[in-house]
């Protein structure tokens, strides 16, 4: 991409877009692991680490030879963009000969940042079918080859060795012990030399996935043959403490009973704790942010007095949750009487569908972005209408340490249909349309404001504050809130950061833990991972946390 | 009716089970056999008095009749069954008694407790080690069997069963039946499995995180298929797949059962393709991969342990003739291959010590890789020779099974070719005495190769050596050997014949002895019903003895061959007509004494009429030779 901007790309070339979105396609593919911010994949032969007697072209995917080639210090030589990531565990590519000269050799391997065959290269030689690694002795390795073959070479970062393939079908161990750090290299040494890379831009006629398989095999089958051996008592003790409080930590009130009851465990918390948590979250995710806020004074008084920040955070929600007519300050001048509690049984399942409405869910799962990764719950009893949830993972690494408090698919038709109504464009108006509910809203507004002032008062100036109450305001300055640049907070689905940092809060004030165990050791597992590729383990590629989570 | 070794109270008892079988009241029997099911359950002393007092053929004789009720037949299955529970004897003596057919016939019934009673028993009698599997289906007839009954679309959905060990038996049930049969084969490739071709559906077992069990044998099964000719040798599922799958199969990480079968399989797969030997030469160290094979059992396990002991031989064993045998697949016409092979480590020492071991499978398997490698006159002319691998070969030769002769001595035949430095020490440990009784074989193979070395030996060989031969082998089993039905016998012993009459003394010599026996032979062979190659072969024999001093009288004197010469110079086969021609140009080469003689006599028997045709001839070769001999007359 932006290796390749090096003068020969040709915008706008449509042949060239297509190939490039293959690339990026194949690469992602063959290689999730790598995180390309930190650890950027070759893509292409580099213009600057080459020798002059080399010529590229074709995006820097052509090689072709233009020195005397007379003896071996002819020999000339070009490596990739960048070193092969870790992260990888298996690397390949594949090199055809376009056109062979008198004395074909390939090079294919140098470390050193100044490629050369001499020092720290490793190479396989089309003339002889020899190998060389790091000196000039080459060792009988292949057969030879020439004009048409396609040559590739398979780096294992999981036992640090290399192959070669020969149109297709693998030649064998050429090195072990590799060196990390090493760059896709070809050398030539003949006027009239031309070979074609295939950094992924095109299928590799060698089944490189199907290599990869039986690597990801092993790797998932160390895993599970891991031993543990006599802890197995206490493993169980652990697993059922990781389910048991993350069932609490959610509010699954019944469900964690149940769990208690058939393991013979104990519940930390007291039901009616876990109950109020549970009535509050529901409160939040139904948008009745003023509610929630009414019953945490009540519940836990002095818990915001403590937290202005997530007060403040609660009230800028209310604020949106007016503009969106869903909260009771407003819902009771609505048209349509408002609804007691009573008749939200079960408002977890009331609170945001996740789908096309939320392009942005789906595509987070790259990088330091938490993915979503569904976990099935069991139904336990009748009270839990939620089948299944999807659960955000990464939590260690997000500093606030706000605990997702999962989202929820709709599984009630009657409730879907309600939301539906709610959804509908035809009530999609400011404040559901009314106009002294509106003009709540607008005090409602001042008030936050104030509520800002006061807090930059005591606390100082906070950014994050600012752009809040900015982008909760700027709803107002469009006719239809819902379709405009700033609509993205109306969604019920951010309904729930909110929620899950209030049941974080509430946890903590009862010195309960703020995560649950579960989502700990999700998250510390995921870093692992990273840690892994950071430190050039090649079979973190291969152990990848979503692997394991169905 | 039986002789019975057993205590009078004893056969008592069970006697009169038997009996009750032969009661003329079908109600009786019934009530017997349901009787004799209650008194075998669990009893194995009583399943084998049974069994000895000939229960089972009354019983399979009552299962098979038309006439027997239903439930009469289902009992009898039963009690076969509870029989077959007992001891591998019980079922020994339950397959020696032909129970399998009846039982296989006994599907067919509509009545379904009959049919579960039969499978029930078929199934013990199958699960027993004992029972070679082999009686279901291997045999070509089987297959035909299974495939004309809709095996193929039966069986081919399993192959996506959701259960693994369904998918595991469906594909081995493939692997059988399309084994060297090209109908299934055939019917194979074009069988979709859920829209999908039954050769792709293949190719992802053996994707290389499938179980292994499974990965070799989708490999066989593609093997077998390719080898019977439905798929081609360049397909990229067999290129790009099968052959790699099967070289992982060899490697060190596997086991040994698994590494012995993937051998095989990848030897039987290439044989015939020298392109496939070329690409698994190459395929991941391959050759070098098969030098292990050699290295097991790595450590000598205490002696004390013998079963473990016995274990570890047995599948030494294995291994080894495993890996000959995929050498001499990889070596059978690749000069470059053969000499990889040799070159890896110990090798001949290895091939050496192979030939002689205890395990006959690892001394032919040795033996045939070892044939493999002698084709190349490198090796022969290097390795062969340091090694001296005619001396644990001409061991091999004194007392081995006919397919290791067979083997052993096509490998002797290549080392007795002229360029063999090996040639002559094998002459000199007194070989001829055991060639000649090969000859005498009643393999063909054998005979041919018998013949086929002497002949190699004779060639260009000195007085000595010849007389040596045609006095071992004697006048009667030569002209014996002459009138073989083998045409490659026949063709080598002319051979050897040819080589017997080459220089002008040696032919003299041979025909003064055995002329007449040798005019006889020509002449028979002459008129007889016979292919080009051999009356050409017989003509060039008779051109040898045109050559000799005095043995040109012996053609010369004969009015019927002169006849026959001519009748070949008029042949419409140019082969034919040039090696008559030479025959005359022989008889009347001017140098020679008396050749104006024989000029006079063949120019009156119209010979040269017919030389003058000839240098009209469109051949080049043969009208050369016609001028060449009518240039004698105008000298």
């Amino acid at each position: 991409m932006a290796e390749l901007g090096a003068g020969s790309l040709l915008l706008g070339d449509p042949a060239f877009n297509y190939q490039e979105a293959e690339l990026n396609e194949r690469l992602k593919r063959l290689y999730p692991a790598v995180n390309e911010d930190e650890t950027p994949l070759p893509r292409s032969w580099s213009p600057k680490d080459k020798y002059s007697y080399i010529g590229l072209s074709q995006n820097n995917l052509r090689v072709h030879y233009k020195g005397h080639g007379k003896n071996h210090k002819d020999a000339a030589s070009v490596r990739a963009t960048h070193p092969i990531p870790a992260a990888c565990g298996i690397y390949y590519f594949e090199v055809k000969i376009v056109s062979k000269g008198l004395d074909f050799l390939s090079s294919l391997l140098p470390l050193s940042p100044i490629p050369g065959w001499d020092k720290h290269s490793y190479g396989y030689h089309g003339d002889d079918g020899h190998s060389f690694c790091s000196s000039g002795t080459g060792q009988p390795y292949g057969p030879t080859f020439t004009t048409g073959d396609v040559i590739g070479c398979c780096v294992n970062l999981i036992n640090n060795t290399c192959f070669y393939t020969k149109n297709g079908i693998s030649l064998g161990v050429a090195f072990t012990d590799l060196p990390p750090n090493l760059y896709p290299t070809v050398g030539l040494q003949t006027p009239g030399e031309i070979v074609d890379a295939n950094f992924g831009q095109q299928p590799f006629v060698f089944d490189i996935e199907d290599y990869m398989s039986e690597w990801r095999a092993k790797i998932h089958g160390m895993i599970a043959r891991f031993p543990i051996g006599e802890r197995l008592g206490e493993w169980q003790a652990v697993l059922q403490n990781m389910v048991s409080t993350y069932l609490v930590h959610h509010g699954y009130c019944a469900t964690a009973t149940a769990f208690a009851r058939a393991t013979e465990t104990l519940i930390q918390e007291d039901q009616t704790s876990i109950k109020n948590r549970q009535r509050i979250q529901k409160l939040v995710l139904a948008g009745r942010v003023g509610e929630a806020i009414e019953a945490t004074q009540q519940l836990y008084p002095g818990l915001l007095e403590h937290n202005p920040n997530l007060l403040f955070m609660l009230k800028c929600r209310q604020f949106v949750e007016m503009v969106n007519g869903t909260d009771s300050e407003v819902r009771c001048f609505s048209i349509r009487s408002p609804k007691s509690q009573d008749s939200y049984p079960g408002s977890p399942s009331l609170s945001p569908r996740h789908g096309a409405t939320n392009p942005n869910l789906h595509s987070a799962g790259k990088g330091n972005t938490p993915s979503h990764l569904p976990i099935h719950l069991p139904s336990v009893d009748s009270e839990m209408e939620i089948e299944a949830e999807h659960y955000t993972n990464g939590v260690a690494e997000n500093p606030s340490a706000r605990i997702m408090n999962g989202t929820y698919k709709h599984q009630e038709i009657l409730q879907a249909q309600d939301i539906s109504l709610e959804d509908s464009c035809a009530s999609r108006q400011l404040c559901g349309g009314n106009q002294a509910a509106t003009e709540r809203m607008i005090q409602f507004g001042r008030e936050l404001q104030g509520l800002n002032e006061q807090l930059c008062r005591e606390y100082g100036k906070n950014v994050t504050h600012k752009k809040m109450l900015q982008d909760a305001f700027s709803l107002l300055a469009y006719s239809d809130p819902w379709n405009c640049p700033v609509g993205q907070q109306l969604d019920p689905m951010q309904r729930e950061n909110i929620c899950s940092a209030l049941n974080s809060a509430i946890l903590e004030s009862q010195n309960l833990p703020k995560q649950p165990p579960l989502m700990l050791a999700l998250g510390q597992a995921t870093e692992c991972v990273q840690l892994m590729a950071r430190v050039r383990s090649g079979s973190c590629s291969f152990a990848r946390v979503d692997n394991f989570l169905h | 009716t039986k002789c019975v070794h057993l205590p009078p109270e004893v056969t008592a008892t069970s006697r009169h089970y038997v009996d009750r079988l032969f009661d003329p009241d079908p109600q009786k029997v019934l009530q017997g056999v349901i009787d004799m099911k209650n008194a075998v359950i669990g009893n194995n002393k009583q399943k084998a008095n049974l069994i000895v007092l000939g229960a089972v053929p009354r019983l399979l004789y009552l299962l098979q009749q038309g006439s027997s009720s239903s439930e009469l037949r289902a009992e009898c299955a039963v009690v076969l069954g509870s029989l077959a529970m007992g001891t591998e004897n019980n079922i020994k003596s339950l397959v020696d008694c032909h129970i399998i057919p009846a039982l296989l016939q006994g599907l067919l019934c509509p009545d379904l407790i009959f049919i579960e009673a039969c499978l029930r028993c078929l199934r013990t009698v199958f699960i027993s080690p004992v029972t070679p599997v082999q009686l279901l289906y291997t045999t070509p007839e089987h297959q035909t069997v299974l495939f004309n009954h809709g095996a193929i679309q039966n069986i081919a959905p399993l192959l996506i069963s959701p259960s693994y060990k369904v998918r595991m038996q469906a594909l081995k049930c493939f692997s059988v039946l399309a084994y060297e049969n090209t109908q299934v084969s055939m019917t194979l490739v074009n069988v979709l499995v859920d829209e999908e071709l039954l050769s792709q559906v293949f190719v992802r077992m053996m994707q290389r995180d499938q179980p292994i069990d499974m990965q070799l044998t989708a490999a066989k099964c593609l093997t077998y298929m390719c080898r019977a000719g439905a798929i081609r040798t360049d397909d990229s599922c067999i290129v790009l797949k099968t052959l790699p799958c099967l070289v992982r199969m060899c490697s060190k990480e596997r086991l040994l059962e698994e590494r012995v079968e993937g051998a095989e399989t990848l030897a039987y797969l290439m044989e015939p393709d020298v392109e496939l030997q070329r690409i698994a030469s190459v395929t991941d160290h391959l050759v070098a991969m098969l030098a292990d094979y050699f290295k097991y059992p790595s450590s000598v396990s205490a002696i004390t342990d013998i079963k473990r002991l016995d274990h570890d031989l047995k599948h030494a064993h294995e291994l080894r003739q495993a890996a000959f045998k995929l050498y001499a697949s990889l070596g059978s016409n690749d000069e470059d291959i053969r000499k990889k092979i040799t070159e890896t480590e110990n090798m001949m020492d290895r091939i050496v010590s192979g030939l002689s071991e205890s395990s006959v499978k690892v001394r032919l398997a040795a033996v045939r890789c070892l044939h493999s490698l002698s084709r190349s006159v490198q090796q022969l002319r290097t390795s062969f020779h340091d090694h001296a691998v005619w001396k644990p070969l001409m061991k091999l030769l004194q007392n081995a099974p006919d397919e290791v002769l067979v083997m052993a001595s096509s490998t002797l035949c290549n080392l007795l070719l002229e360029f063999s430095p090996s040639k002559e020490p094998i002459l000199e440990s007194g070989v001829i005495e055991l060639l000649c009784s090969l000859t005498q074989s009643d393999s063909p193979a054998l005979r041919v190769n018998g013949i086929w070395a002497l002949m190699n030996m004779a060639f260009q060989a000195d007085q000595k050596v010849k007389g040596e031969i045609v006095r071992a082998l004697g006048t009667e089993q030569l002209f014996r050997l002459l009138s073989d039905p083998d045409s490659n016998v026949l063709m080598k012993t002319l051979g050897l014949l040819r080589n017997l009459l080459s220089t002008r003394p040696h032919i003299d010599q041979v025909m003064s002895s055995h002329g007449k026996q040798i005019m006889q032979a020509v002449t028979l062979i002459l008129e007889g019903e016979h292919s080009i190659e051999v009356k050409e072969q017989t003509l060039c024999i008779l051109a040898n003895i045109a050559d000799g001093n005095t043995a040109k009288e012996l053609i010369m004197t004969n009015d019927d061959i002169l006849q026959k010469i001519k009748y070949y110079m008029a042949h419409s086969n140019v082969k034919l007509q040039l090696a008559a021609t030479f025959c005359i140009s022989n008889l009347i080469w001017n140098e020679e004494d008396g050749s104006q003689e024989r000029q006079d006599k063949l120019r009156e028997l119209g010979f040269v009429d017919i030389l003058h045709k000839l240098t009209q001839a469109s051949d080049p070769n043969l009208c050369d030779r016609a001028k060449t001999a009518m240039q004698q007359y105008l000298a």
